[in-house]
């Protein structure tokens, strides 16, 4: 694939998280299907990298394992040199929908991870981070009274809140309406360009992945292989009609084996 | 429901007091037609528990009652909802322990009146381990479910930032499973109230369970019984009512949103 | 940028993965089987060795328990209650007399009748009743008053109406069950989602076929989860009920073993039997549940 003159990130990065030849098999009622298979994939620290591809690939199955909810049947995943054992407040994983606790306020569910802090560290961080989401106002609202959006803001705000070092979301925006969507990927492009963290981003929208990543995971159907990784060399703010966007967002499509003229 | 217009406001009001009217009516003149010296009609209801009343019998019975209610409940409660929580966080535990909870739930409190009477005499104290034993298993029950059902999405949120097992229990898997965990307390509430009555009626002697036996008993005042036997569903229905209040906490409150 | 290839620390790592992944499955031994539902990611451990984990352990409790009965039971002095041996000698003693089968018989005969009936009468009514809003907003107070009234509260007029005897227990039964029957019935209705409604009526459908075709398919699934609790609460109410008003029957049997020579060795075998059969009754409901053409109102979550 030719590339042009990389505009973003330097090359020489960190490693932060390393992906070392997994595999993935789940047993149920005695079969063994095999999930994801020798997957190898390096991701530099403050790097934005979405695992791309159709739905039940198994992309959701590494984010787990990446977060520690699972552990790989062979291989290791390791962060920072240490290998992933189990979930840790350093690496955030933020759910589809559903993963705001309802019994909380919003104030409740962005300190949830904050309460070993004394209050007066506290309260100015759970307001910076409401301010930041853009859900001021709401404080002492419960979730069941938020919008879909907002509920998502909600959880991208808890996650920050703790200041992870890497954020793993799985289709975050997915349960939400395509302008709802819209303008949560340009509020989380501008919090990652604030914060830098490394974001890892699972999604089956390629527009999404193009939009958003530096890199993208092109991933095959089950068992799970990484078909190629493309890197978007574009700067932010991207522009969605510009040539180079598309060109790329096309050679995905293809990747994909998708036409995309319908 | 059916397509038919939703009923006005005052038709809240209107059909209900329509049917109770008609009802008591009927009970009126089927006592009158029968022409039975021993069934009481309304009225003669509304004059027996005027009586008690006034004779200060009934509050002392009420007391009673409500006690002895309170005591085993309670107890139930303090030793239930640990126990089925700690079940429900751990499915070996509860694998053990839940055939014996199997063969022990359909047996009537009442059959463990024999049982009962030999740990404790006739009294209170017999009352109140029957009201344990109605009220223990449904709330171990609806703990075990409760915890059981909490959406793995926030057991994983949970373990991600950073909790303990004891804090998960405490911070999620509790809060968690609280509707579900009321709904079950409300029930054995009921049940409660249930097994006191008919623990009344044998095996002390007080309270309004022993009031409906004893009215008939010293004299057939079949209109003290009748008396009784609605005071008993009017004050059951007082602590199911009051019960469902706590349902309507808003941290709780999402938990229902659903149920009527 | 893409990918190590190290032999020898694949090797290492295959065996470090295999203590830590013994090290997690002994540690994950006890979830695992009420989690491979909700979290099917897990890699698992063979079925068979879990079926006769799950096996084994529940019968060494109750066998502990067994024992600790038997040897409180030797420390009392007062002989009264028995052991475990006592109560199977009581089983044999009933067995032998030929009272077990008639006792047990006399008692499923009073459920049997009593339940039906309240079905036959509170599932039709209360069927009817949340379907027409305005019947329910007539009936609800009543219904909210006599529904915490104990069955057994019942007993003097049970006992005025039906004298003592079979009918007054059949009475009793009846009227345990016909309450919460009907607010089952009741919620059924209730929880049908309109959309179904609406798309019966999409389709064209009067009331008469709406009825017939969607809302009674719609509600059997939590019918049945009613039953099932209601025929408990049968069971509870028969034994309460024999104890005061008949003179035969499971209930009967443990009250008249202690009046008549404190035979408390056949009261505690009554209890045992009591719990037994209810257990029996209630697999049986359950069986309702898996019936194919119900399955759908029970969703894997």
């Amino acid at each position: 694939m030719a590339q042009a003159q990389p505009i973003v990130a330097p090359a020489v990065v960190r490693t932060k998280l390393s992906v070392d030849r997994v595999s993935v098999a789940f047993e149920r009622d005695g079969k063994r299907t095999e999930v994801l298979r020798d997957i190898d994939l390096e991701v530099g620290d403050g790097e934005f990298v979405c695992l791309l591809g159709p739905s039940g690939c198994g992309k959701t199955t590494l984010l787990n394992a990446m977060a520690g909810f699972l552990s790989p049947s062979s291989g290791a995943i390791r962060v920072d040199g240490e290998t992933v054992r189990g979930p840790d407040p350093r690496r955030i994983f933020v759910f589809q929908e559903r993963g705001v606790f309802p019994w909380l306020t919003v104030e409740g569910n962005i300190g949830f991870g904050l309460s070993k802090l004394p209050k007066t560290e506290r309260d100015p961080r759970i307001a910076h981070y409401i301010r930041m989401v853009g859900l001021q106002g709401f404080e002492k609202t419960y979730p069941q009274e938020l919008s879909g959006g907002m509920k998502q803001r909600l959880e991208v705000a808890r996650a920050l809140a703790v200041n992870p070092d890497m954020l793993l979301l799985d289709e975050p925006f997915g349960a939400l309406d395509s302008i709802t969507r819209l303008g949560l990927r340009a509020e989380l492009l501008r919090i990652w360009e604030a914060e830098r963290k490394t974001i890892i981003f699972v999604t089956h929208d390629i527009d999404e992945a193009v939009q958003l990543a530096d890199r993208v995971v092109v991933m095959s159907a089950r068992p799970a292989r990484i078909q190629e990784i493309v890197t978007i060399d574009i700067a932010h703010p991207r522009d969605i009609s510009s040539p180079r966007y598309l060109d790329l967002r096309d050679g995905i499509f293809q990747q994909i084996g998708l036409a995309h003229k319908l | 429901m059916n397509g038919f217009s939703q009923p006005a406001r005052w038709e809240r009001f209107f059909w209900p007091m329509l049917a109770s009217a008609l009802l008591l009516a009927l009970w009126h003149y089927s006592v009158r037609w029968s022409g039975t010296r021993v069934f009481p009609s309304p009225v003669e209801v509304e004059k027996g528990m005027a009586e008690l009343l006034r004779h200060h019998v009934l509050w002392g019975d009420i007391v009673d009652s409500l006690r002895r209610v309170a005591l085993g409940y309670g107890a139930a409660v303090l030793i239930g909802v640990p126990l089925g929580l700690t079940l429900g966080w751990y499915p070996a535990a509860n694998q053990v322990v839940n055939p014996v909870m199997q063969i022990l739930r359909p047996i009537s409190p009442i059959a463990w009146i024999p049982v009962a009477i030999i740990f404790f005499g006739i009294g209170d104290g017999a009352a109140v381990f029957l009201i344990f034993l109605g009220a223990f298993f449904p709330i171990v029950v609806a703990c075990i479910n409760g915890v059981a059902n909490v959406p793995s999405v926030y057991r994983r949120a949970g373990r991600n930032f950073g909790l303990t097992p004891p804090q998960l229990l405490a911070k999620v898997l509790f809060p968690a499973a609280l509707p579900q965990i009321l709904v079950g307390l409300r029930i054995a509430l009921g049940i409660a109230w249930l097994v006191v009555v008919a623990a009344e009626m044998i095996a002390v002697d007080s309270g309004l369970g022993f009031l409906v036996i004893d009215s008939r008993n010293s004299g057939k005042r079949y209109d003290l019984v009748v008396a009784a036997i609605l005071l008993i569903g009017v004050i059951g229905l007082a602590l199911d009512v009051a019960f469902r209040r706590l349902e309507k906490l808003r941290s709780v409150r999402w938990g229902f949103r659903l149920e009527s | 940028m893409v990918g190590k290839e190290n032999p020898q620390a694949s090797q290492r790592q295959v065996l470090f993965q295999t203590f830590l992944k013994l090290h997690d499955s002994v540690c994950a031994s006890a979830r695992s089987a009420a989690r491979a539902n909700e979290d099917p990611q897990m890699p698992e451990d063979s079925a068979a060795r879990m079926n006769l984990r799950l096996l084994w352990r529940p019968l060494a409790f109750i066998a502990l328990l067994l024992v600790l009965w038997e040897i409180g039971i030797r420390r009392q002095p007062s002989h009264l209650l028995p052991g475990p041996w006592g109560v199977v000698g009581g089983i044999l003693d009933l067995v032998h007399h030929g009272l077990l089968l008639k006792y047990v018989v006399a008692s499923l005969f009073r459920v049997t009748w009593g339940f039906t009936l309240a079905v036959a009468l509170a599932i039709p009514l209360g069927l009817a009743i949340g379907w027409y809003r305005r019947a329910e907003l007539a009936l609800n107070p009543i219904l909210q008053i006599l529904r915490p009234i104990s069955p057994l509260a019942w007993i003097p007029i049970a006992i005025l109406w039906f004298g003592v005897g079979d009918l007054a227990a059949v009475f009793l039964i009846f009227v345990g069950c016909f309450f919460p029957l009907m607010l089952t019935a009741i919620n059924a209705v209730h929880s049908v989602p309109a959309v179904y409604i609406h798309a019966g009526r999409n389709f064209g459908l009067g009331s008469a076929a709406l009825v017939r075709r969607i809302l009674y398919p719609a509600v059997v699934p939590s019918l049945i989860v009613g039953l099932r609790i209601t025929l408990g609460i049968a069971w509870l109410v028969v034994v309460a009920a024999e104890m005061i008003a008949v003179s035969s029957g499971l209930g009967f049997l443990i009250v008249d073993a202690r009046n008549a020579g404190n035979r408390y060795d056949l009261v505690v075998a009554g209890m045992v039997i009591i719990g037994i059969i209810g257990l029996l009754l209630d697999f049986g409901m359950q069986s309702l549940q898996n019936i194919r053409s119900f399955r759908w109102g029970y969703s894997e979550d």
